[in-house]
């Protein structure tokens, strides 16, 4: 009993953290310019394929590791340069609409760049499994883990104690007040684009070795990454991952002692609950809208 | 004026489609000559697996056969749109086909869904349509226009239980993707489970994009008396639920079905596929069939002629195509005319074709002309697929 | 001196009827027919998202559940056609209006990830439940009779089309301009302003996500009988994408630039379809072109264009 549940939560554990690291992704943009990206599923992809390109390219993995984090970091940058600034102060429906495009601009583009099979990396420190209490894990999803939970603490430290970081927050608070203090709210949309990106293919290059990369995974994972974000109340970091892990755990929870087959439901529906009683998420805090 | 702008945009929409229609139609003057094959693929989307090679292979042999002549002395003109594994859009594009470009025959249909949507289309306009995918309900009942190449889900089951019964395994789980295929498997399988002593202890079910299928392989796990587990799939799926199985440690023998007979296979599930059996044609172990098999010379043909060109080892799917493609033109130089009834007959008595999947032998009341022996029964040893023992 | 509200009506109506003579042949009148098709749903998702300003990601959800009540209750219960697309309608109407009370609680994002939800949850029941609906491969869908006669033939598709297409925009066009109308637009304006206003905010957006349901629920089961088979991909999250997309790139609150919007997004994919490969990054470009120089979508901003000039 205890072995298969444990086994469902590692599971649900592993497959959570890429869910919060896209979450963290969709709730950073959304705090530099209240945007949601439909694209961030689209960087985690970007992470796992270049990463199998670049070593398929001969690079050391370490090196493949950083350009396959730092290209998509440049491809955020530009995306928030073309597509987002020009249209700055437009309806949120539009811009959900553009950020759509874009995602189809960038599989389409590695669609045919990079072909529409399955690629899979080398897991980082071997595959054999370790047995915990019955129960099965990977070593990659140490990994995930591991690297999720000092990203989030990192994230934390930047944006509690470094003056960068607060000057971001403060523009998530209140814009206006922010650049008559002297903050840079240019920089600070470019570095949030920069950084979800990076983080989105960190996720994804993460997962890559467990559950293999094609140009479409970044579909699903968007939206999950979404929903999580949701849940986690938009705009709060720590709510984020905590409804990224939430999701990831329903889901594997779900598989395992309900329904496989309606697996997929069970988070959308239990979320649907959750908004009628907790209309700003778990986190989400309470706003006043001027009249 | 807000109107009249609007009168002048409707009427440069309707030129635009105007247009659109005769340079259409200028195309179809042009090629008069040729023998225009009609196709939908699944070239994208989650059926990619198999109309990549399928679209490949046409490719390949459409150019080879205009660059020895052609057939009947015309070129031949392969017209293909992809469907992205969608049915509807399928059926979209098959009245394209038929209506606009005015194809003589349509080889193609990826998936079953993709067939069935276009069956009634098919039959109303009357043309012959050469089916890539391999539910059993495309020709049972026959449908006058309707044929396939490949072998049908049905015997690809009965191939794994075959291989179960005789050793002595009477207990089975079911992984079933919840895709087209898989479901179709699963009753197929049901309804000839009994035939060979076989039940199913324990049926779980995975969404063909999902990355992570280790609870419900637990649960399988936790099932009494589980001596073997079948994976219904195609494409990246069963690939992973191939490396969870390893990770899991699961200790019996796991079967797949001939919709992951390719090397990609392998390639995806790596190590872990080391011991799964698996039913596929026989293009995987062409090395290894003897000089008497009849399907041995075609094999080895068209297995060189695809290294040849693409760099890789070609698919059982793209087989399908290549099957799909000579049956058709043999029809047609049967009948010397590209007459739709005419070839239709034609392909309706196709008697002692060597194809991809076995010696086909269709009739009235056969159109597919194939039986179990169109899947052979595979096991990967070492990273290489091998006749199973 | 104000020219009749109802002068684009008569433009509209006149080119459905001219263009069956004028279209080349059935290819062509089948795209016609699903362009009419398309602009009828796009309408009562635009007096959603354009006029009431909500926001739906799920719309495909209702689609699908007009289409396989068409497609289910004659096939597995030996219903009559349109009995069961009254079924679907009613089915509609009252999952619409049951969500709608706690979904309009929401806002903004929350609001697009609830409609996100209901839409994926009707889609997913649709692909698992195969003995009924056939699962991801879909089902035949029988023929619509109407008096004892069964349509079956595109001409006869299109006749039924068009004049649903013009009754449908002759009722936006009344709606929007009647007190309901107003009552929707002030909503848009602030929610507050029109609570204080006397306007009863939740009765309103209920109405109009009913309405919309079940506009969309009534042309799933009309598509159904036209195309004659129906697979769970009609109500997935994609095809709901895509009617937000119609609305948006026609014009929001903008009953022409729904069927604009319409219009191009049925072509675009079959003229992108001789594009080999690119015709995911050419659509994605065309969007983000068309939103980036035309945010508030195409027909408000060239009729601004134009209009003030004159």
């Amino acid at each position: 009993m205890l072995a298969q549940f444990l086994q469902f939560l590692f599971s649900g554990l592993t497959v959570g953290a890429t869910y919060a690291l896209a979450a963290l992704g969709f709730t950073l943009i959304y705090n530099a310019s209240n945007v949601i990206n439909f694209a961030q599923g689209e960087f985690i992809m970007l992470g796992g394929m270049l990463a199998v390109f670049f070593t398929q390219l001969g690079l050391p993995l370490p090196v493949a590791l950083l350009l396959a984090i730092v290209v998509p970091a440049m491809i955020g940058v530009l995306l928030e340069k073309l597509a987002i600034e020009p249209v700055k102060g437009a309806e949120t429906v539009t811009l959900i609409i553009i950020t759509i495009g874009a995602s189809l601009v960038i599989r389409g583009l590695i669609q045919v760049w990079l072909g529409k099979g399955t690629h899979s990396l080398p897991a980082f420190s071997g595959d054999a499994p370790i047995a915990l209490l019955g129960a099965t894990l990977l070593p990659q999803s140490l990994w995930v883990l591991g690297v999720t939970a000092i990203v989030v603490l990192a994230l934390w430290y930047f944006f509690n104690r470094t003056l960068q970081g607060k000057a971001m927050l403060a523009t998530s608070f209140n814009r206006v007040a922010a650049e008559l203090v002297g903050i840079n709210t240019s920089w600070v949309l470019f570095m949030s684009f920069a950084m979800s990106a990076a983080l989105g293919a960190l996720g994804g290059i993460l997962v890559a070795p467990i559950t293999m990369t094609s140009y479409d995974v970044g579909i699903m994972l968007g939206l999950k990454g979404f929903v999580a974000a949701v849940v986690g109340g938009l705009g709060n970091g720590l709510g984020a991952v905590l409804g990224g892990l939430l999701v990831g755990i329903l889901e594997a929870m779900g598989a395992g002692y309900i329904s496989s087959a309606y697996k997929d439901a069970i988070p959308f529906v239990l979320i649907l609950f959750m908004l009628f009683f907790m209309p700003r998420g778990l986190f989400g805090s309470k706003s006043t809208d001027r009249v | 004026m807000k109107d009249c702008f609007l009168l002048v945009r409707r009427v440069l929409g309707s030129v635009k489609m105007i247009a659109l229609a005769l340079a259409t139609s200028i195309g179809v003057a042009h090629a008069q000559e040729s023998i225009r094959i009609g196709s939908i693929l699944s070239v994208t989307g989650p059926a990619s697996f198999l109309g990549e090679p399928e679209l490949k292979t046409l490719q390949l042999y459409v150019e080879k056969i205009n660059s020895q002549g052609g057939v009947l002395g015309r070129k031949l003109e392969l017209i293909h749109y992809d469907d992205a594994g969608d049915s509807s859009k399928a059926n979209n594009f098959v009245k394209r086909l038929i209506e606009s470009d005015k194809v003589d025959l349509i080889v193609g249909g990826s998936t079953t869904g993709t067939t069935m949507s276009a069956a009634p289309l098919v039959e109303k306009a009357g043309i012959p349509f050469i089916s890539l995918a391999g539910g059993v309900v495309i020709v049972e009942p026959v449908k006058k226009w309707l044929f396939k190449t490949p072998g049908s889900d049905r015997y690809s089951i009965e191939r794994i239980m075959d291989d179960m019964k005789k050793k002595g395994i009477t207990k089975v789980g079911l992984m079933t993707e919840t895709s087209g295929l898989g479901q179709s498997s699963r009753v197929e399988a049901q309804k000839a489970a009994p035939k060979y002593g076989i039940t199913f202890v324990s049926e779980e079910s995975y969404g063909p994009k999902d990355t992570d299928m280790t609870p419900q392989l637990t649960r399988i796990r936790n099932a009494s008396g589980v001596q073997a587990v079948a994976v219904f799939g195609f494409g990246q799926g069963p690939a992973i639920v191939t490396k969870n199985y390893a990770q899991l440690g699961m200790p019996y023998p796991l079967y797949h079905t001939h919709g992951v007979a390719s090397d990609e296979f392998i390639h995806i599930a790596g190590k872990s596929s080391e011991g799964v059996r698996m039913s596929s044609p026989a293009l995987l172990v062409v090395n290894e069939l003897s000089n008497n098999d009849p399907q041995k010379a075609v094999l080895a043909a068209y297995r060189d002629e695809y290294k040849a060109r693409y760099k890789e080892y070609p698919s059982t799917f793209g087989g399908y195509a290549y099957d799909g493609l000579m049956i058709a033109i043999e029809a047609i130089k049967k009948s010397k005319d590209t007459n739709k009834e005419k070839v239709r007959d034609a392909i309706e008595n196709t008697k002692g074709h060597i194809g991809t999947s076995g010696v086909v032998n269709m009739s009235t009341t056969d159109h597919m002309g194939l039986d179990i022996g169109s899947f052979r029964l595979l096991e990967i040893k070492q990273g290489k697929f091998t006749l199973a023992r | 001196m104000k020219r009749s509200v109802y002068l684009g009506l008569y433009v509209v109506i006149a080119i459905l009827l001219i263009l069956p003579f004028v279209l080349p042949n059935s290819f062509y009148m089948d795209l016609a027919i699903r362009m009419a098709i398309n602009a009828i749903i796009v309408l009562g998702l635009n007096l959603l998202i354009g006029f009431a300003g909500q926001i739906s990601m799920g719309h495909a959800g209702f689609l699908g559940i007009g289409a396989y009540a068409s497609a289910v209750l004659p096939t597995h219960f030996g219903w009559h056609p349109l009995l069961a697309m009254g079924a679907g309608v009613v089915v509609t109407g009252l999952l619409a209006a049951v969500l709608a009370r706690p979904i309009f609680k929401l806002k903004g994002h929350y609001l697009a990830m609830a409609t996100l939800g209901l839409g994926i949850i009707i889609n997913i029941i649709l692909r698992n439940e195969a003995a009924l609906t056939g699962g991801p491969d879909g089902m035949s869908v029988p023929p619509l009779g109407l008096l004892g006669f069964d349509l079956t033939s595109d001409k006869h598709w299109y006749w039924v089309v068009a004049l649903l297409l013009s009754v449908s925009v002759w009722a936006s066009l009344n709606l929007i301009d009647s007190p309901f109308g107003r009552a929707l637009r002030a909503l848009h304006g602030s929610e507050v302003a029109s609570q204080v206003a006397g306007v009863d905010v939740v009765r309103y957006k209920v109405a109009i996500f009913v309405i919309s349901a079940v506009f969309a629920s009534l042309m799933g089961s009309v598509t159904a009988h036209y195309v004659g088979f129906v697979t769970p991909n009609f109500a997935d999250f994609f095809h709901s994408i895509e009617l937000v997309t119609m609305v948006v790139i026609g014009g929001m609150a903008s009953v022409y630039g729904s069927l604009v919007g319409a219009v191009l997004l049925t072509a675009l994919p079959q003229a992108l379809s001789s594009l080999e490969g690119w015709e995911t990054v050419a659509f994605g470009a065309i969007l983000m072109a068309c939103m980036i120089f035309m945010p508030r979508g195409l027909v408000p901003t060239l009729a601004a264009k134009f209009g003030r000039g004159n």
